[in-house]
């Protein structure tokens, strides 16, 4: 279908290289795409470490002396802090993406929320059994 | 003498100005007045040609929304009082071309709008006077939240994407899209997510949310958004997988 509109002269604006450092949610939700580089950094230590344990003794203490050293220490600590931003912001949001209906009635997001919580911290605790317990 | 606030509102006259600069105005501070109620005053009492748009004074023709101290606002539900003691910047509304004052063009939001078909579409050929179509109150319930839309523009301009991106159709034309797509009256899902999947459709949205904590009416377009995506991501995968006549009948509810 076709449509009409008028054009009248406008002002037009442009929007400044820095629209997301004004604005506390602006910051939070450009932290939040930003933290989605340090997710696939821990990819790419999980693969590199899991390389290391398949290498044999020699390439895991090598790994090991690498991973320890303070370059690795401070990039894996701010990945670990944008880690945590990550899920809590995707965590929270979750509800607002996935409706989920029970009996005819909206499962509250709350309650989306801490289910996602449940299963993390149940993942943790088989991870924690199967590399430290096991 | 009364207590005052100062408002400083953007002013753009194109006939003696070639960009809009801020002009502050004395209005008295009183706990009752909104933004609009100070800006209509500038009107009756210091500068007659202070252009902007509004009507109901009432929340619901969507007219007045204005950037209030930088956040997207409906400037008759905005009190001047939760500024005080100022100054408040009254600018004209984010993202939009400015045609005078504080009054911006929506032609483009006015051209986005009709390509969703938001309006109920049928594949019969029943029409009102064949009867009335029954709803439940649940079905109602399905779509009532995205029907609330008064088209007051806020969501769009609370948008850094469509602010970067003009070419996305945004957030209040999807969450209509959505309100009609809910509809157990409406045939229409598949015409609308045509339009939707493309680029500039749900995939522009990087799912800010900001479109969802300005709007007045509680339509959670943010919500609509990301649901459209989630249908549109089925569709795909559907496309691949399921022979054609399957997806066809299939897509339509």
């Amino acid at each position: 279908m076709s449509t009409s509109v008028t054009r009248v002269p406008s002002y037009q604006r442009r929007m400044s290289v820095f629209w997301w450092v004004h604005k506390r949610s602006y910051f939070l939700f450009v932290m939040r795409e930003l933290s989605s580089l340090f997710v696939a950094w821990f990819v790419v230590y999980l693969l590199m470490f899991i390389a290391a344990v398949g290498g044999g003794a020699e390439k895991y203490d090598a790994f090991l002396d690498r991973a320890s050293s303070p370059l690795f220490l401070v990039v894996n600590a701010v990945a670990l802090a944008f880690l945590v931003l990550h899920t809590i912001t995707w965590f929270a949001l979750t509800p607002q993406a996935m409706v989920l209906n029970l009996g005819g009635r909206r499962v509250p997001g709350v309650l989306i929320v801490a289910a996602q919580y449940v299963g993390l911290a149940a993942v943790s605790a088989f991870i924690y059994w199967l590399v430290v317990l096991a | 003498m009364d207590e005052t606030i100062t408002m400083q509102v953007t002013r753009y006259r194109p006939d003696k100005t070639t960009q809009p600069v801020p002009v502050d105005y004395q209005v008295p501070l009183r706990k009752e007045w909104t933004v609009l109620d100070g800006l209509n005053h500038i009107k009756a009492t210091r500068d007659e040609t202070l252009s902007f748009r509004w009507s109901c004074r009432m929340g619901i023709c969507g007219s007045c929304g204005m950037n209030v101290d930088g956040e997207p606002r409906l400037t008759c539900g905005t009190f001047l009082s939760d500024y005080a003691p100022g100054p408040v910047r009254v600018e004209p509304l984010a993202n939009f071309p400015i045609v005078k004052d504080l009054i911006v063009d929506l032609s483009d939001f006015m051209e986005k709008l009709p390509r969703v078909k938001p309006w109920i579409i049928r594949d019969d050929d029943v029409t009102e006077i064949d009867g009335e179509y029954l709803q439940t109150p649940e079905e109602l319930d399905a779509y009532k939240q995205f029907s609330m839309c008064i088209n007051c523009m806020l969501c769009y301009a609370a948008c850094p994407v469509y602010g970067l991106d003009p070419d996305f159709v945004g957030p209040a034309a999807i969450a209509l899209a959505e309100r009609y797509d809910l509809d157990s009256r409406d045939h229409g899902s598949r015409e609308r997510l045509d339009v939707l999947i493309e680029r500039d459709g749900v995939w522009g949205c990087t799912f800010v949310g900001e479109c969802t904590k300005v709007c007045p009416k509680h339509v959670d377009p943010a919500g609509a958004i990301q649901r459209y995506k989630l249908k549109a991501a089925q569709e795909s995968v559907k496309a691949v997988l399921l022979p054609k006549a399957w997806r066809r009948t299939k897509g339509r509810r």
